[in-house]
């Protein structure tokens, strides 16, 4: 015990220098971010003017502009809300967040476990183990749906990109809708009472009794695991990033204004299911789809018909559901879309008819 | 020694499963490496995140993967 205490006094000065050159490397980094966004549009239409062979004005000219300056943008801001929510994250673990949840009430509990959905580290595909984990634990049903629809929709992916492409109101609004539907379709379900509709072998499965050594992070390590997160995301999601902003460039460029309105639009009221439905089979995440999305907006589509379709394609996909499959059966699955369909419903109704 | 790697089936767990394998040549320790796909057989370690890596009956590590250091210390332990 002493000869431990000993040694970390020993590293402290070498640790603390580590410290110090990361914050001075962090601070040149902002100041270099900070520089290159602001020069970003004007960067965006040289480099599509006097470099390339296209005119101002035209068809091309317009989405090759919009493919440079969006792209360099998105990543940029990406970068920087990745990083600090993977800092936020180090702070936590599923298994302190199952801990806390195991005794809140049904209400809170969905509140808190939307909540939680975004800041707890944890990868889609291991929502199976994730769910068992949590119900035999004693965490109720719905509160672990609150869980499962928030941590996938409501994300640092999504708002990185919606805060780049649409601004913090739409960021503002896509967070706040889709923590209410994660916590109204939660709760739905913890009041229908479906306990008896998971699968048998989820709640003979001895998951609730793991206990591992929880490691002592500094803030150097939490620094690190923020870079980390960057570069698995980023490394992850970019292709998609950019597939969806030249989709959306060309978009952008080439499909007249006006047209989305009929397809997209707030008047006919057929536009939100619509937008669920097509959205269901796509399986895509936050990054591609939001491009996309921005160059419909400026078509002309309506933002409650947009924000279903996102949140469709986000939130209910196909493989999901057969995933799940493994440990719900199928009235508690159709239960399950029924529900977040409904929310997002709403959210689109909503939204088409205040704006 | 054995060795179950847990996952479904993920780019992170296929790397996880890499990178304990490419310890094993380099140390030379004798082990036997399994994937366990199976989301029953996951969940009856206790564990919900993956992927995860269990040494002798053991569980290392959850939810991320692993560094090589860390496989290291496991496995000469």
């Amino acid at each position: 015990m002493e000869s431990k205490i000993n040694h970390q006094l020993h590293n402290g000065g070498k640790i603390n220098k580590i410290l110090f050159f990361n914050l001075l490397m962090g601070s040149i980094g902002v100041y270099l971010w900070w520089t290159i966004y602001h020069i970003l549009p004007d960067l965006s239409k040289w480099l599509t003017y006097n470099l390339l062979p296209v005119k101002v004005g035209s068809h091309l000219g317009s989405s090759v502009e919009f493919f440079f300056y969006d792209t360099p943008k998105v990543m940029m801001l990406l970068f920087l809300v990745v990083f600090g929510v993977g800092v936020i994250r180090s702070f936590f673990t599923p298994e302190k967040t199952r801990a806390f949840l195991s005794g809140k009430s049904e209400f809170v509990g969905n509140i808190f476990a939307a909540l939680l959905g975004i800041i707890t580290p944890f990868c889609s595909c291991s929502a199976v183990p994730l769910f068992i984990g949590f119900v035999t634990a004693g965490v109720p049903l719905g509160v672990t749906f609150s869980f499962l629809i928030g941590a996938p929709m409501v994300n640092e992916i999504a708002l990185g990109l919606l805060y780049g492409l649409l601004g913090w109101k739409v960021a503002a609004i896509y967070m706040g809708t889709g923590l209410f539907i994660a916590i109204f379709a939660g709760w739905v379900i913890g009041r229908l009472k479906l306990e008896n509709h998971v699968e048998e072998w989820v709640t003979q499965a001895n998951a609730a009794n793991l206990t591992m050594e929880e490691e002592k992070l500094t803030w150097n390590d939490r620094l690190v695991y923020g870079w980390d997160a960057v570069k698995e995301i980023i490394g992850r999601v970019w292709i998609y990033v950019i597939i969806g902003i030249a989709v959306g460039a060309g978009i952008h460029g080439f499909v007249p204004e006006g047209v989305m309105a009929s397809i997209m639009g707030k008047d006919s009221w057929w536009s939100v299911p619509l937008s669920i439905v097509i959205g269901v089979p796509m399986y895509s995440n936050a990054a591609g789809i939001i491009p996309v999305v921005e160059a419909l907006l400026g078509k002309g589509a309506a933002l409650g018909s947009v924000l279903a379709f996102m949140m469709s394609v986000i939130a209910l996909s196909l493989p999901e559901m057969v995933i799940l499959r493994k440990v719900l059966k199928p009235k508690l699955i159709v239960v399950f879309v029924g529900v977040v369909a409904s929310g997002i419903l709403f959210v689109g109704y909503l939204f088409n008819m205040i704006l | 020694m054995e060795i179950k790697v847990l996952g479904p089936g993920c780019a992170k767990c296929k790397k996880t499963e890499k990178l304990v394998r490419e310890v094993i040549n380099e140390t030379g320790v004798d082990a036997v490496v399994e994937k366990v796909n199976d989301m029953m057989q996951i969940a009856s370690y206790g564990v919900f995140g993956t992927p995860s890596v269990i040494v002798d009956g053991e569980v290392k590590c959850t939810g991320k993967v692993p560094k090589k250091a860390d496989i290291k210390n496991w496995l000469l332990k």
